[in-house]
């Protein structure tokens, strides 16, 4: 077999061969600042002559407004909202990820699957299940864990965009209160990812610093990755 | 693969392809069931509130891939099981459901999806007390489908799968990969055959003396909106009332 790499059963329905394009993920819990370092890597990159394409959670216009309008009501379970989120992920890969990385593209991923697999863990979704699912999935050619200690998250999130309901688990019940209801839910996320970490081969990067540090190391992870591996796409003019 | 059921409730389901005729059937069946004084519900495929006008919108777009059509209706399924089906079973109710997991077994894997991924994402589901599968022959059910209707949709008759740029032969080649996974399915999970060429009522006949043997000696949750006249005492009534 020397077509594209998938974690499981990817799509037997096509004949996806050996993807010239790179993908690299940025994982991480809320306010670990993924996306600055996405819009840094992104701008690096495309200076340095790499077409970029890049992707998050939710951004799938088959499912975006159907899932927002279930996250706003009070129905929506563990099972429903964790296949909302594999719907999402399946439509951005099939229809986004792929045809980029066929066209050669390096492809920036703000969270991958992991994150929905930490999430889903915690609200007693059965985990072989979820990962079975997610052999969908294409094996990333990098990914990078941004990892903080919790209270230095909740300190960004206070000042920036504020603590909200789905990011602090206030559906858990955690707390009486959204501070430390996030305290707590995050972790327990932390301790999601970092099991996460081992199974699917993570780079941890100290997201403690400050960002022109955690640029700089992502930076060099992402080098070594493309100095190895990959010629140059230049994009068209 | 499917949990076995521990619930006081009672899951029956009818499967079966487009014109097997199993609607009628579950209807006749929720129809005397409710007129026994049984507590019965009743959940059809593709129904959730939450999720039914995302499927929507993406069959009008035909934005589906085989993939994320099989994810979607699994969600749907999802939110019904969450927030209707199951709890109803464990409340002890009779829940009768047009199409169920079979449904996504066979069109799916009809689309290429992979059947042991299929079979994984549905994996949380009870296994039914009884799975009733109406089979017809492929052109009976064909003939059916195109006499009532005056014209067919394009995932019920599987355009995107370039069968066929004829809509009719289309649907007909797509219905026969179906009925082809459900007859695979016959032995896998047990499934009850009945022959959706005989006439309505022996077909009813029959799907009631199914339906007699499993509830035989059970008692479920009791129906306070009992009809007048039901043949069937309600379980709190033990004497006089």
């Amino acid at each position: 077999m020397k077509g594209a790499n998938f974690y499981g059963a990817g799509f037997p329905y096509r004949d996806i061969q050996q993807l010239p394009g790179k993908l690299i993920v940025l994982e991480g819990t809320d306010g670990v600042g993924r996306s600055t370092q996405i819009k840094l890597l992104r701008r690096w990159l495309e200076d340095e002559g790499y077409a970029v394409s890049d992707t998050g959670l939710t951004r799938s216009t088959l499912t975006a407004s159907g899932l927002e309008a279930a996250k706003s009501g009070h129905t929506l379970g563990p099972l429903t909202y964790s296949l909302f989120y594999l719907a999402d992920f399946a439509d951005r890969l099939e229809n986004l990820i792929i045809p980029a990385l066929q066209a050669g593209f390096i492809v920036l991923s703000d969270r991958y699957f992991y994150s929905v697999m930490a999430r889903d863990a915690i609200r007693g979704v059965d985990k072989s299940w979820s990962r079975q699912l997610y052999g969908i999935a294409l094996r990333p050619d990098l990914i990078l864990y941004m990892k903080a200690d919790v209270p230095v998250l909740a300190q960004r999130l206070i000042h920036g965009r504020g603590l909200n309901y789905w990011e602090a688990g206030m559906d858990l019940h955690l707390a009486d209160n959204v501070y430390d209801s996030f305290l707590n839910y995050q972790t327990l996320l932390t301790k999601q990812f970092d099991e996460l970490a081992q199974a699917y081969n993570f780079i941890t990067v100290d997201a403690n610093q400050n960002p022109d540090a955690i640029f700089e190391d992502l930076k060099a992870h992402i080098l070594e990755l493309l100095h190895n591996r990959l010629t140059k796409t230049k994009k068209p003019k | 693969m499917l949990k076995p059921n521990t619930t006081k409730g009672k899951l029956i389901v009818v499967e079966g392809i487009d014109g097997s005729g199993k609607s009628t059937q579950i209807d006749l069946l929720f129809k005397w069931l409710q007129s026994q004084g049984y507590s019965v519900f009743f959940s059809e495929w593709n129904s959730s509130p939450l999720v039914k006008s995302t499927t929507k919108a993406a069959k009008k777009e035909k934005s589906f891939t085989p993939t994320t059509f099989s994810i979607l209706h699994c969600t749907d399924f999802a939110d019904r099981w969450e927030n209707s089906i199951y709890p109803l079973l464990k409340a002890g109710a009779i829940v009768l459901a047009d199409r169920y997991v079979f449904t996504a077994f066979a069109r799916d894997v009809a689309r290429g999806v992979d059947p042991e991924w299929v079979r994984n994402m549905y994996s949380f589901a009870i296994k039914p007390d009884a799975v009733l599968y109406f089979r017809v022959p492929l052109e009976v059910a064909v003939e059916r489908i195109t006499a009532a209707r005056a014209s067919l949709k394009y995932y019920e008759a599987g355009m995107d799968l370039n069968l066929s740029e004829n809509i009719n032969e289309s649907f007909k080649l797509f219905q026969g990969k179906i009925l082809e996974q459900y007859d695979q399915m016959v032995d896998e999970f047990g499934l009850t055959l009945i022959d959706g060429t005989q006439p309505v009522k022996d077909q009813q006949k029959k799907v009631r003396a199914l339906i007699k043997k499993i509830l035989r000696g059970w008692e479920g949750l009791p129906n306070p909106n009992k009809p007048a006249g039901s043949a069937r005492p309600a379980a709190e009534t033990g004497g006089k009332s």
